[in-house]
C-alpha cells in the first residue's frame, strides 16, 4: 500500500449534479490539504458520472477518483464500502471528511471501523494542527447543550461536517487537476442489504430543506388543527414550508416528514417562524442554520428566545390570528 | 427456533434536565450530574425505541428471547430495569470502572461485540441511533462491522421473516423497505413510535430478574480494547447572547400585529 497523503472528500451526487454538501465539503477540504501541503482528492460513485470529475476540480478538487461500477448505480451501502475500502488501499489519504447527510452517517462510521479508523461524527469545523498535523474538530455534545473540541488519532483520521457550516468556492473551470478512474470490480455477492422498493412520501408545497421561510409549530400547538389551520394558512400566505419540534410528530400531530431537530431535517431559510416551539437544543440543532428565527411563544423565559431574533410572549390562539391578518394586509 | 435478539441500551444522564444540572469537569474530561441536584439518569431514549422494536418482533414471531444489553461504570438498577419491565426477558450489564467515562464509539463497540459474543448465538441486535450524551451514531455501525454482518440504519418498522430481517427505512424523500440476512444489526429512533409503558405484570416479573453483570476481564476486553481514537481535548459550554427584540403591545393581539410590521420594516416579508 502507497504512503497516506492528502485529504479526501467522500462526494455525494443528487440529481445528476455534485451536491451541495460536497462542494462545501471541498471549501473545507481545500483549508485542511493546504494545511497538510498535500492534495485535496474527491471520491466519486456511480455507473456513469459525465463530467461531475470536472465539476468537482472547477470546485476546489486536485484530483478526483472516478469510481464506477454497475453496482453503485444508485446508493447501496455495502457497494459503496467495498468500493471506499479498495479506494483506500490504492490511494490511502490521511484525512476523510464527509458530510452529515443519511449516506455520509451511514457511510462513514461503518467506513471508519473496517480502516480501524478515527471519526469525529457532526462537526462543525475542522482544522489541521500546523505542528503535528493532527486533526482536530469541533463538535456539539449532549445535544447541543455543549461543545467538545476532539483529537483524531492514528491514520486516517476521519470526519463527518455538518451542513452548512462553510460556504462552497467559486466554481473556476480553469481549476486544473487529475481525473483518476477506479473500477473496483465489484461483485454482486457482497450486496447484503437489498432494496425492495422506495416510497416517495409526497410533501405538500415547498420542500422543507430548501424553503425560504419555514413556518412550525411545537407541543404548545395543543392538538393537530392549528397545523392544519392557522399555521397552514400562515405557511400558505408566506409561501413557507411547515414544520414541526420532535415534540410535535411524536405526539402523532404532524407526519415525521415535518420533523426539524437533530435527527430529523435541518433547515436553513432566511426565516423561521416558531409558534409554541420551546426550543429544546435538539431542535435548535436542526434549525441554527436559520438567518432570522422569530418566536412567538407564552413563556417568556423559553429557550428559543435565546436564539430568537425577534419574539413575541403571549398565548398563540391571540397572537397569531392578529399576525396572520397584518400579514395578509401587507402582501 | 428460538429467535434471539439483542437491544442494546445506554444510561445517560437526562437529556430533558437543565443543563446547570450538569457538571463539567474540564480537567478529567467528563460530564456527569450534579450530585446536588438529585436527577436521576435514564435510558437513551432511541434505546427505549431498540426495546420496543425488540419486543414487537418476539411478539410477531412468538418464539423469540429479547436480552437487553449495556455497558458503563456503574448503573442505576431500578432505571435500567425499566427495560426489563416493558417485556425484556435478560438483561446483561458490562459494569466496570474502567468504562468511567468513555466517550469513545471504537472502544464502546468493542465492549459491546465481546460481551455479545460471551452471551452466545444471536439473530438480531436493535439499537437506538445515537446516544443522547455524546452523540456519536457510530456504535451499531461499529457492531456491524466487527461481526461482520450488515446493518439496516433508521428503521422504523422491524419484522423478520424467513432469515431476513425485513425494514422500513426512513429516507428524506419517504421511506425504503430493505432486507438483510440474519444476522444484522438494525438501528432505530423515534419514528419507530412511542416505547410502550410497562405493565403491573411486567414490572413484578421484572423486580425477579437479576441481571447478569460481567466486568470487562470476564469478556476478554483488555488494555488495548480501552486505548480511546478519537480524544477530548476541551469542553465548554457554548456562549449564547440573546438579541431577542420583544415586541409588545397594548395587548397580546395587537403585538401580533406589530411583529409582522416589525418584519415588514426588516424586509423579511
Amino acid at each position: 500500500m502507497p504512503d497516506p497523503q492528502g485529504v479526501l472528500v467522500i462526494g455525494e451526487i443528487t440529481d445528476g449534479q455534485l451536491a451541495t454538501s460536497s462542494k462545501e465539503l471541498l471549501a473545507h477540504g481545500r483549508a485542511l490539504a493546504d494545511a497538510l501541503g498535500e492534495p485535496l482528492g474527491i471520491a466519486l460513485l456511480g455507473d456513469n458520472l459525465a463530467d461531475l470529475p470536472n465539476e468537482a476540480i472547477a470546485a476546489g478538487a486536485d484530483r478526483a477518483y472516478a469510481i464506477t461500477d454497475p453496482l453503485l448505480q444508485t446508493y447501496q451501502v455495502d457497494a459503496y464500502l467495498a468500493a471506499l475500502h479498495k479506494l483506500n488501499e490504492e490511494h490511502p489519504p490521511k484525512v476523510i471528511i464527509l458530510s452529515k447527510t443519511p449516506v455520509g452517517t451511514e457511510v462513514g462510521p461503518r467506513l471508519a471501523f473496517r480502516l480501524d479508523a478515527s471519526l469525529a461524527q457532526d462537526c462543525m469545523e475542522a482544522e489541521i494542527d500546523p505542528s503535528t498535523k493532527q486533526l482536530t474538530a469541533t463538535r456539539p455534545v449532549f445535544g447541543g447543550n455543549c461543545m467538545a473540541k476532539v483529537l483524531c488519532e492514528g491514520q486516517p483520521m476521519m470526519i463527518i461536517l455538518r451542513g452548512k457550516t462553510t460556504d462552497p468556492l467559486n466554481a473556476d473551470a480553469s481549476r486544473q487537476g487529475d481525473v483518476i478512474a477506479v473500477s473496483p470490480g465489484l461483485d454482486e455477492s457482497i450486496i447484503k442489504n437489498k432494496l425492495i422498493e422506495r416510497v416517495e412520501e409526497k410533501e405538500e408545497g415547498i420542500r422543507l430543506e430548501d424553503a425560504d421561510i419555514v413556518v412550525g409549530g411545537g407541543r404548545g400547538m395543543g392538538g393537530p388543527e392549528p397545523f392544519e389551520n392557522e399555521l397552514k394558512e400562515l405557511a400558505d400566505a408566506l409561501g413557507a414550508a411547515q414544520g414541526a419540534s420532535r415534540a410535535a410528530v411524536d405526539i402523532g400531530w404532524v407526519p415525521y416528514s415535518y420533523q426539524i431537530g437533530l435527527t430529523g431535517k435541518s433547515i436553513s431559510p432566511s426565516m423561521y417562524i416558531t409558534v409554541g416551539i420551546s426550543g429544546a437544543s435538539q431542535h435548535l440543532a436542526g434549525c441554527s442554520g436559520s438567518k432570522v428565527i422569530v418566536a412567538i411563544n407564552s413563556d417568556a423565559e423559553a429557550n428559543i428566545f435565546k436564539e430568537a431574533r425577534y419574539g413575541v410572549t403571549g398565548d398563540w390562539k391571540v397572537v397569531l390570528p392578529a399576525f396572520i391578518q397584518q400579514v395578509k394586509e401587507l402582501l | 427456533m428460538t429467535l434471539n435478539i439483542i437491544a442494546t441500551a445506554k444510561q445517560v444522564l437526562d437529556p430533558e434536565a437543565p443543563i446547570t444540572a450538569y457538571r463539567l469537569d474540564n480537567e478529567a474530561k467528563r460530564i456527569s450530574a450534579d450530585p446536588a441536584r438529585n436527577i436521576p439518569p435514564v435510558i437513551n431514549g432511541f434505546d427505549e425505541n431498540a426495546v420496543e422494536a425488540a419486543l414487537l418482533v418476539k411478539e410477531a414471531v412468538g418464539d423469540a428471547k429479547v436480552t437487553v444489553l449495556s455497558a458503563g461504570s456503574s448503573f442505576a438498577m431500578d432505571v435500567m430495569k425499566k427495560a426489563l419491565s416493558m417485556g425484556s426477558d435478560e438483561m446483561v450489564l458490562v459494569q466496570d470502572p474502567e468504562l468511567e467515562g468513555v466517550s469513545d464509539s471504537a472502544v464502546t463497540a468493542k465492549v459491546l461485540h465481546a460481551a455479545i459474543k460471551k452471551i452466545g448465538d444471536f439473530d438480531l441486535i436493535v439499537a437506538g441511533r445515537q446516544a443522547s450524551d455524546w452523540d456519536n451514531a457510530q456504535v451499531p455501525l461499529g457492531l456491524a462491522e466487527l461481526f461482520g454482518i450488515p446493518c439496516i440504519s433508521f428503521a422504523r418498522k422491524v419484522e423478520v421473516r424467513d432469515g431476513l430481517v425485513l425494514c422500513e427505512r426512513v429516507i428524506a424523500t419517504g421511506y425504503e423497505v430493505v432486507s438483510a440476512p440474519l444476522p444484522a444489526v438494525v438501528t432505530v429512533s423515534n419514528e419507530l413510535g412511542q416505547p410502550r409503558y410497562p405493565t403491573l405484570r411486567n414490572i413484578m416479573a421484572a423486580a425477579r430478574k437479576q441481571p447478569t453483570i460481567y466486568s470487562v476481564g470476564d469478556i476478554g476486553i483488555g488494555p488495548d480494547d480501552l486505548a480511546t481514537k478519537v480524544t477530548i481535548q476541551d469542553l465548554f459550554i457554548p456562549e449564547k447572547q440573546s438579541q431577542c427584540e420583544f415586541i409588545e403591545g397594548d395587548d397580546p393581539a395587537d403585538a401580533g400585529r406589530k411583529l409582522a410590521l416589525a418584519l415588514r420594516e426588516a424586509k423579511l416579508i
